[in-house]
């Protein structure tokens, strides 16, 4: 076990090591700088900001020169915010996203898992046909969508929470139940199938033919096997979640790293990056690795291998 | 935030329960949410099992409390009314409040809170008016400006303000290691270009002296009547260059010192809080020279992106003022709220660019042509909807007293005939161009409406293209284009600002477009010794802009936004400046029922 954490981890380095070299020449590649802008300044004075941060430089010295601040763990200055560093902001904004994550992996797990095992139980009934035409809507609506409609019902008419903003608790509220639902869909539809599957397996029979009750079953003998399929899912999805929702941080204006992704590539904020891409890079090997681990623990017939 | 406004959307709400109804509930002696009402019936049922019971009344009145029965919150615009805390929409998040280092206008609405020039604007129609300065001569050549600092112009660290903070100022701003970007903005001093460019390292042959602690001199290129209008701009505020240097090295960007913890600044509210993409925080300033004036005690701008988001936060009463509307809400503001919208002359101006480079808009009668088939009227009226104004030449009208005369008229027939002229009549061979835009909706719906006009009118088609906004704009530098739309929004209130754009080479040009008796005109008038002249210099350049037409101006901006009516001393100004020394709450009581 510990020697295939350790192998898996080793094997981290390489993977960021291409992640790194890719996404520094694509970003490269891609037209136009950190430094248009719609008001032009002089040629002059754009060199020199160029040759401040060292971009005027080949590109090959520009790529050494990063390889080198990251193996000191400086992950360069900021060309959007001049005073801030790239790890700064990837660290004020991380804690952020990671609780609304949480939040939201909660209600997703809560919510689909629930709803999926009502569904699996009482499959072709009323119930499972409501819970999975909800289901559908969920998916179908987008997070972009769900918070202005939320916001609107419940913090614009109701006045129950603000609008917008990450002060108060519960300003939690409403961004974590907009993610929340959409992940819950996916949830609910993975525990339904995956429960429907082991639930009609041989073994599910031999203990209902043992007189074993309704709950015995469905707690003890199927959960483990059924959710199978919501872990695979739940490895880059919870990756996703906790580095944050771009859509629902610029909705419900949350200072989290979600928008850094999106609006770092948008300025050509070629430090910010990189810097996200590759914490989102290891985010998804570690929560990859933690969802084969749990996969042999649900499941006996796998070995850690 | 009145009470109506909520339900602009929603339709009703509990306050259209017909009287006579809401009469009949009172005999209950708590007026109830019908919700409200199940819930304590429902626990009533169960009266007489005691503790349990008293218990499940009260999780059953807390439900109901949570179900919205009661009056809503009090708003925290409300709260600010009471507290003067004024809460800014402030539509991005500033890349910094070092005013040598930024460049954007999220940046400016902040760093006008923090810091004060030599001189100050009148909250009315932005005149200059005395600042640090107290008052001014002026030489009789107009070239030498001596400022008088008043001599109680504090720092917020309590050191004075004194005419070698200024030069020292300066100094930092053209250091060509700083690599400010509007360093170009000082460029009227006296070989302030010269040791920008690092030709010369002498910062003293620099038109800047201190002659003592509260005289400065600044000696200019030539009789420049803007002058004043100009030092209002953020680049010549003044920076506490001895707590830079504390901070790290004065000529370097990373410098931390406009964090909270160090900052130190002279206007009329200090820094106190700054989480990014979150917040930040100015607070009135205790040692600011006018500091009985001002009535705010704090300013919190928000760095929403989205003009939804913002509309929604002004409706739910979280904000006094959003940076800007968004189109899709404006009629219906304007037909229900007239009192919350408010639009503004905006000093900006919509154009099409024409690549002047390429045939066939090398051709001067196509490029007349073009322009004078495009109804701006329609696209301001039908096409924008925001107040726009229809535009004909480049320059807004009733910029600082200058209105341009010249322009190129919307006449079919005459563009059709100059059309057949160029050699394409009836538009039959003229060749497919390509109208470019950066993907955002407002842009191509304006496009569509101008590719069609082209089609109708001249009988050519215009292909139109998207692009994301640095390829975008790296096409536009390359002059990789055809047809792009480009938006100029003044630095300064004065057409200086404008007609600047368009000399040989400048940065903003991007046409390749290139007059010498253009040149020559904008040459003279910044030796022009008073505005009249310089004006009249302006006009003649500006005719032939407008006949050589390598734009096409489509309209002049507003600025429509949604404001509070408790904001007091907010008035329309032409560059979205509201100086907050003037600016005041007054509570209402409908923004305490909200």
């Amino acid at each position: 076990m510990l020697r295939f954490i350790a192998r898996r981890i080793l094997e981290l380095v390489p993977v960021l090591l291409i992640i790194a070299t890719v996404t520094f020449f694509m970003t490269r590649m891609a037209p136009g700088g950190p430094f248009d802008s719609e008001k032009n300044t002089t040629p002059e004075i754009r060199k020199a900001i160029e040759a401040y941060y060292g971009l005027d430089k080949p590109l090959l010295a520009q790529y050494l020169n990063v390889m080198k601040g990251y193996l000191k763990g400086d992950l360069g200055p900021d060309y959007k915010y001049p005073n801030r560093s790239v790890q700064e902001l990837i660290l004020s904004a991380f804690p952020v996203s990671l609780e609304l994550g949480c939040l939201a992996l909660a209600i997703a797990l809560a919510i689909g898992i629930t709803a999926g095992l009502i569904a699996a139980i009482r499959q072709n009934s009323l119930l499972d046909y409501s819970a999975m035409s909800l289901a559908m809507i969920g998916i179908c609506l987008p997070t972009f969508v769900m918070g202005p409609l939320l916001a609107l019902v419940f913090a614009i008419h109701w006045h129950w929470f603000n609008v917008s903003g990450w002060d108060f608790a519960r300003d939690r509220v409403l961004p974590a139940m907009t993610l929340g639902f959409y992940y819950a869909a996916y949830v609910a539809r993975l525990t339904r199938g995956g429960m429907l599957e082991i639930l009609s397996q041989d073994f599910i029979r031999t203990a209902r033919a043992k007189g074993a009750s309704t709950a015995q079953i469905l707690f003890k003998h199927a959960l483990r096997g059924g959710i199978a399929p919501v872990v695979s899912f739940l490895g880059p999805a919870a990756a996703g979640i906790i580095t944050g929702s771009f859509v629902v941080e610029t909705i419900f204006d949350i200072p989290g790293l979600g928008r850094f992704f999106i609006t770092s590539a948008f300025n050509r904020d070629y430090t910010l990056v990189l810097g996200v891409v590759l914490f989102y890079a290891t985010l998804i090997v570690l929560f990859n690795l933690a969802v084969d681990i749990a996969q042999v623990w649900l499941n006996p017939q796998l070995k850690l291998e | 935030m009145n009470r109506s406004s909520r339900n602009l959307e929603l339709g009703t709400n509990r306050d259209n329960i017909p009287r006579s109804k809401a009469e009949r509930m009172t005999k209950f002696k708590i007026r109830m949410h019908p919700a409200r009402r199940l819930l304590v019936r429902a626990a009533g049922l169960f009266r007489h099992s005691g503790f349990v019971i008293r218990h499940l009344q009260a999780a059953a009145a807390v439900a109901a409390a949570l179900l919205g029965g009661c009056t809503p919150p009090p708003t925290r615009v409300s709260y600010g009314d009471r507290e003067q805390v004024l809460f800014y929409g402030n539509g991005a998040e500033p890349q910094d409040v070092d005013p040598q280092i930024v460049t954007g206008v999220p940046e400016d609405h902040i760093i006008t809170a923090l810091f004060e020039g030599l001189v100050s604007e009148d909250p009315h129609d932005l005149h200059p008016v005395p600042g640090v300065a107290e008052r001014w001569d002026v030489s009789q050549d107009a070239r030498t400006y001596t400022f008088h600092l008043r001599k109680n112009a504090q720092w917020s660290n309590g050191a004075r303000v004194t005419a070698q903070d200024f030069v020292r100022s300066y100094q930092r701003m053209l250091m060509p290691s700083l690599a400010a970007e509007y360093a170009y903005m000082l460029y009227v001093v006296t070989n302030a270009e010269a040791f920008n460019r690092g030709q010369i390292t002498d910062f003293s042959r620099v038109g800047f002296q201190a002659l003592d602690e509260s005289t400065l001199q600044v000696q200019l290129n030539s009789p420049a009547s803007y002058f004043l209008s100009l030092l209002n701009h953020y680049s010549w505020f003044p920076v506490p260059v001895s707590v830079i240097e504390r901070c790290g090295p004065i000529d370097q960007r990373g410098n931390r010192w406009t964090r909270p913890e160090h900052f130190v600044g002279n206007g009329p509210f200090g820094l106190i809080h700054w989480r990014i993409n979150d917040l930040l925080v100015v607070k009135k300033s205790p040692t600011y020279w006018d500091t009985d004036k001002v009535r705010l005690q704090e300013i919190r701008f928000y760095p929403i992106e989205s003009f939804e988001g913002q509309e929604r936060a002004f409706r739910a009463g979280q904000l006094h003022v959003i940076y800007e509307a968004p189109l899709s809400k404006i009629d219906s503001y304007k037909q229900k709220h007239p009192e919350l919208i408010h639009i503004d002359p905006y000093l900006g101006t919509y154009i099409y660019r024409l690549n002047v480079t390429k045939p066939p808009l090398s051709d001067k009668r196509v490029r007349r042509a073009l322009a004078m088939a495009v109804d701006r009227v329609a696209i301001a009226t039908k096409v924008r909807r925001a107040g726009e104004a229809p535009a004909y030449c480049f320059t807004p009208p009733n910029t600082a007293g200058y209105t341009c005369t010249a322009r190129l008229p919307v006449d079919v027939e005459a563009a059709r005939k100059l059309l057949t002229e160029a050699g394409y009549p009836d538009g039959r061979g003229f060749p497919r161009l390509t109208l470019m835009y950066n993907t955002v909706e407002s842009h191509r719906t304006i496009a569509e409406a101008v590719q069609q006009m082209w089609k109708k009118n001249l009988n050519i088609d215009v292909e139109l293209e998207n692009q994301e906004w640095k390829v975008y704009l790296d096409n536009q530098r390359m002059l990789n284009y055809q047809i792009g739309r480009f938006a100029w929004i003044a630095d300064y209130v004065d057409p200086k600002s404008f007609v600047d754009m368009f000399i040989t080479g400048a940065g903003n040009n991007q046409t390749g477009w290139s007059n010498k008796e253009y040149d020559r005109l904008l040459a003279e008038a910044d030796r022009a010794p008073n505005n009249q002249q310089r004006y009249d210099l302006y006009q003649k350049a500006e005719a032939i802009l407008v006949d050589e037409a390598p734009i096409i101006p489509v309209y002049h901006y507003s600025h429509a936004y949604l404001l509070s009516p408790s904001v007091e001393g907010w008035y329309p100004t032409l560059i979205d400046h509201h100086p907050y020394k003037y600016v005041r709450l007054k509570p209402r009581p409908e923004n305490l029922i909200n």
